[in-house]
C-alpha cells in the first residue's frame, strides 16, 4: 500500500512557497496549533466517551432503585441499594433460564462452528481439486445476503425435521450461519501456516485426519482464538435467528428473554426487575471484554482488515 | 501423498457443506421461488401466482414506506457512522500535543478512549435497544429529564412516539453502537500510516486537515469501504430489524414511520401468514442490498484511479 502512494503528500500539496519562507516563525506557530487541536481533541474525545459511558451507568444504577424513583427521578442516585431487585430478576423472571439456555447453546455451537469452520477451511485452503473455487465462494457469498429472507422457508426446513423450537436446531442454525465468516477467515489462516510440517508429518506415516488435528490445528491456535472470540460474541448476542426459530418460552436464550421479560414486567409494572436483568446480562459480557480487551479487539477486527 | 487423498477431502467437506446447503443455501433458493406464490405458510397447499406478488407491492404502501426506510438507513447510517469514526480516530492518532520532532502524534490516554468507544459493539443489540427504549421515554425518560435538568423543560419530545422523530432516534442507537468499533478499526489502519508522509506534508505547508483528506483517507481507502459495505449490510439486515422491532410501538410505528424492510418481511412472514408475499418483499431487500453493496464498490474503483 505504501510504495505505491508515497509521492502523494508531495505532488498534493500546492503552497510550498510560504512554508520555505517562514522557517523558524512556521515553527512556534505551528506548536501553538498543536496545542490547540490537542485541546480540541480531548474535548471531542470526551464527549463520545461520555455519550458511551453514560447510558451505561444510567442502566447500572437504575437497577438498584425501586420502581417508583425510577419514574419520578432518573438522574438521582439510589436512597438505598436495591439488591432485592437482582434477585428477583434471578429467579422470579427466570433470567436464570435465559442465562442457562444460552450457555448451552453457544458452547456446543461454538465447539461445532470452529470443528467444522476449520475441517472445511482446512481443504478448501491446502487441497486442489475440482469445486474448490466454488464451494468456497458459495461459503463466502453467505456473508453479504439478508438473512432474513432465507429465515421463512427455513422456519418451515425447521418443522418438517422436527428442530423447531427446539435447543438442538438452534444450535444447527447458529452453526450454519456463522461458517460463512469462519470459512472466508480460516481459509486465508491456513493458507499463511507453512506447508512443511503438515508434509514432514505425512511422510512420517501420519494420516491426513491425523496430520489436520494432531498438526494443524495447534499451530492454527491463534487464528481459532479470533474467529472463536468473534463467533461466541455474534453467537452469545444473536437476536434474530432465536426470534424467528425458537418461541418456546422455555427455550429463550438472554436476549429474546429480555426482550420478553420487558413486555411481561411492563404489565406487572416490575421495571427495576427487567433493569437489574439487563444489567445482569451486560455486565459478564463487557467484564470478559475488559479482562480479555486485546483479543477480543483483534478477534472483531480481524475480518474486516483482511 | 495422493492416498486417500479424495476420501479425506469429502470426509471433511461433507458435514459443513450439508449443513450449510440444507439451512442456508436451500431456504435462499426456495425464497426466491415461493415470491411467485401465494403461499401462507399455513398450509402446504399453494399455487404459483407469476407476478402477482410483486404487482401487490407496487400497491401497498406500507412496503413503500420501509422501503423508503430502508433506503434511507442505508444511504444515512454508514455514512453518519463512518465520518464519526473516521474524524474520531483522525483525533486519537494526529490529535496529541508533538514531542521531539514527531510531525503527528496520538493523544495521551489514545488506548483508555479506545476501550471505552468499543463496550457497545460487545453488547447484544437487544439490550442496547431495551435501554435506549428507556431513555426516550417520553414521560420521566432519562433525555426529557435531563432537558429539563438542564433548563430546557419546555422541550420535550416524544422520541420514539412522534411519527417525524421516531426513525431518526432508532438510527442513533444504531449509530451509537456501531461507531466505536469503527474508530478502533480505523485507528489501527491510521497507526500503520507512515509518519514522514504527515512531516513531508507539514513541511510543506499542509493543513491538518488537508493531510486527512490527502493521506489519511487515501490510504484507508480500502478500509473504509470494506466498512462502508458491512455497515449498509447491517443497516439493512438483522441489527435494523432488532431495534426497530424491539423499541418502535406496533412495532413499525407510529403509522408505518419506523417500519423497515427486513421487519417487513418478518411480519408478513409470521404475523400475517403471507410467507410468499414475505419472500417477494425478502427478495426487493436483496435487491437493495446488491445495488448498495455494487454502487460502493464502483466508487472504490473510481477513487483508485485518481492516484
Amino acid at each position: 500500500m505504501s510504495t505505491d502512494t508515497s509521492p502523494q503528500p508531495a505532488e498534493t500539496v500546492p503552497p510550498r512557497v510560504p512554508a520555505a519562507k517562514n522557517g523558524p516563525g512556521r515553527e512556534h506557530g505551528e506548536k501553538k496549533t498543536g496545542g490547540v487541536l490537542n485541546v480540541f481533541s480531548h474535548g471531542v474525545l470526551v464527549i463520545w466517551a461520555i455519550l458511551v459511558v453514560m447510558p451505561l451507568l444510567w442502566a447500572v444504577m437504575t437497577s438498584f432503585k425501586d420502581d417508583k424513583s425510577i419514574f419520578t427521578s432518573p438522574w438521582s442516585f439510589p436512597s438505598h441499594l436495591h439488591f432485592e431487585n437482582w434477585s428477583r430478576a434471578w429467579s422470579q423472571a427466570h433470567m436464570s433460564d435465559y442465562f442457562l439456555n444460552t450457555i448451552i447453546v453457544v458452547a456446543f455451537s461454538l465447539f461445532g462452528t470452529l470443528l467444522l469452520g476449520s475441517m472445511a477451511a482446512y481443504v478448501l485452503a491446502r487441497f486442489e481439486f475440482p469445486g474448490n473455487r466454488f464451494i468456497y465462494f458459495l461459503f463466502i457469498g453467505g456473508m453479504s445476503f439478508p438473512i432474513i429472507l432465507a429465515l421463512v422457508p427455513l422456519f418451515y426446513v425447521m418443522q418438517n425435521l422436527s428442530l423447531l423450537n427446539t435447543i438442538p436446531g438452534l444450535i444447527i442454525v447458529y452453526i450454519a450461519y456463522s461458517l460463512p465468516f469462519t470459512v472466508f477467515f480460516l481459509t486465508s489462516f491456513f493458507k499463511t501456516l507453512p506447508t512443511s510440517v503438515a508434509e514432514a508429518a505425512i511422510i512420517d506415516g501420519a494420516s491426513h485426519t491425523r496430520t489436520f488435528f494432531q498438526v494443524m490445528l495447534p499451530m492454527a491456535k491463534p487464528g481459532l482464538i479470533s474467529v472463536g472470540i468473534f463467533n461466541f460474541l455474534g453467537q452469545w448476542n444473536q437476536y434474530l435467528l432465536p426470534t424467528v426459530l425458537n418461541t418456546d418460552p422455555n427455550h429463550k436464550v438472554l436476549s429474546q428473554g429480555l426482550v420478553a421479560l420487558a413486555t411481561s414486567q411492563g404489565y406487572k409494572g416490575d421495571w427495576s426487575g427487567l433493569f437489574a436483568g439487563l444489567v445482569m446480562a451486560m455486565l459478564p459480557v463487557l467484564a470478559a471484554y475488559i479482562i480479555f480487551q486485546r483479543q477480543v479487539v483483534a478477534g472483531l477486527t480481524a475480518g474486516a482488515l483482511k | 501423498m495422493q492416498h486417500g487423498k479424495y476420501r479425506f477431502i469429502v470426509g471433511f467437506l461433507i458435514v459443513p457443506l450439508a449443513f450449510y446447503a440444507i439451512f442456508v443455501i436451500w431456504p435462499f433458493i426456495q425464497s426466491i421461488y415461493y415470491s411467485f406464490t401465494n403461499w401462507t405458510g399455513l398450509s402446504p397447499q399453494f399455487s404459483v401466482t407469476g407476478l402477482d406478488n410483486y404487482r401487490r407491492m407496487m400497491n401497498d404502501p406500507t412496503f413503500w414506506a420501509s422501503f423508503r426506510h430502508s433506503v434511507i438507513y442505508v444511504l444515512v447510517l454508514p455514512v453518519v457512522v463512518l465520518a464519526i469514526a473516521l474524524f474520531l480516530s483522525f483525533m486519537l492518532n494526529v490529535g496529541g500535543r508533538r514531542k521531539k520532532g514527531a510531525a503527528v502524534a496520538g493523544v495521551q490516554g489514545s488506548s483508555f478512549y479506545k476501550i471505552v468507544y468499543f463496550f457497545p459493539q460487545v453488547l447484544s443489540i437487544a439490550i442496547v435497544a431495551l435501554l435506549f427504549q428507556f431513555l426516550y421515554n417520553p414521560d420521566s425518560g432519562a433525555l426529557n429529564a435531563f432537558l429539563d435538568a438542564i433548563g430546557l423543560g419546555g422541550v420535550q419530545p416524544e422520541w420514539l412516539g412522534d411519527p417525524g422523530l421516531a426513525l431518526w432516534c432508532v438510527m442513533a442507537v444504531l449509530m451509537w453502537s456501531q461507531v466505536g468499533f469503527f474508530v478502533v478499526l480505523f485507528s489501527a489502519g491510521m497507526a500503520s500510516i507512515p509518519k514522514d508522509f504527515y512531516e513531508a506534508a507539514l513541511l510543506d505547508g499542509a493543513s491538518r486537515a488537508t493531510t486527512f483528506f490527502r493521506i489519511t483517507l487515501p490510504l484507508l481507502w480500502d478500509t473504509v469501504q470494506s466498512g462502508w459495505v458491512y455497515m449498509g449490510v447491517l443497516s439493512l439486515g438483522a441489527e435494523s430489524f432488532a431495534v426497530t422491532q424491539i423499541m418502535t410501538v406496533g412495532p413499525g410505528g407510529p403509522a408505518d414511520s419506523t417500519n423497515v424492510l427486513s421487519l417487513y418481511v418478518y411480519q408478513k412472514a409470521f404475523h400475517s401468514g403471507q410467507a410468499g408475499y414475505a419472500t417477494a418483499i425478502g427478495v426487493a431487500l436483496l435487491l437493495v442490498t446488491l445495488v448498495f453493496a455494487a454502487g460502493v464498490l464502483r466508487m472504490g474503483r473510481r477513487e483508485r484511479l485518481e492516484f
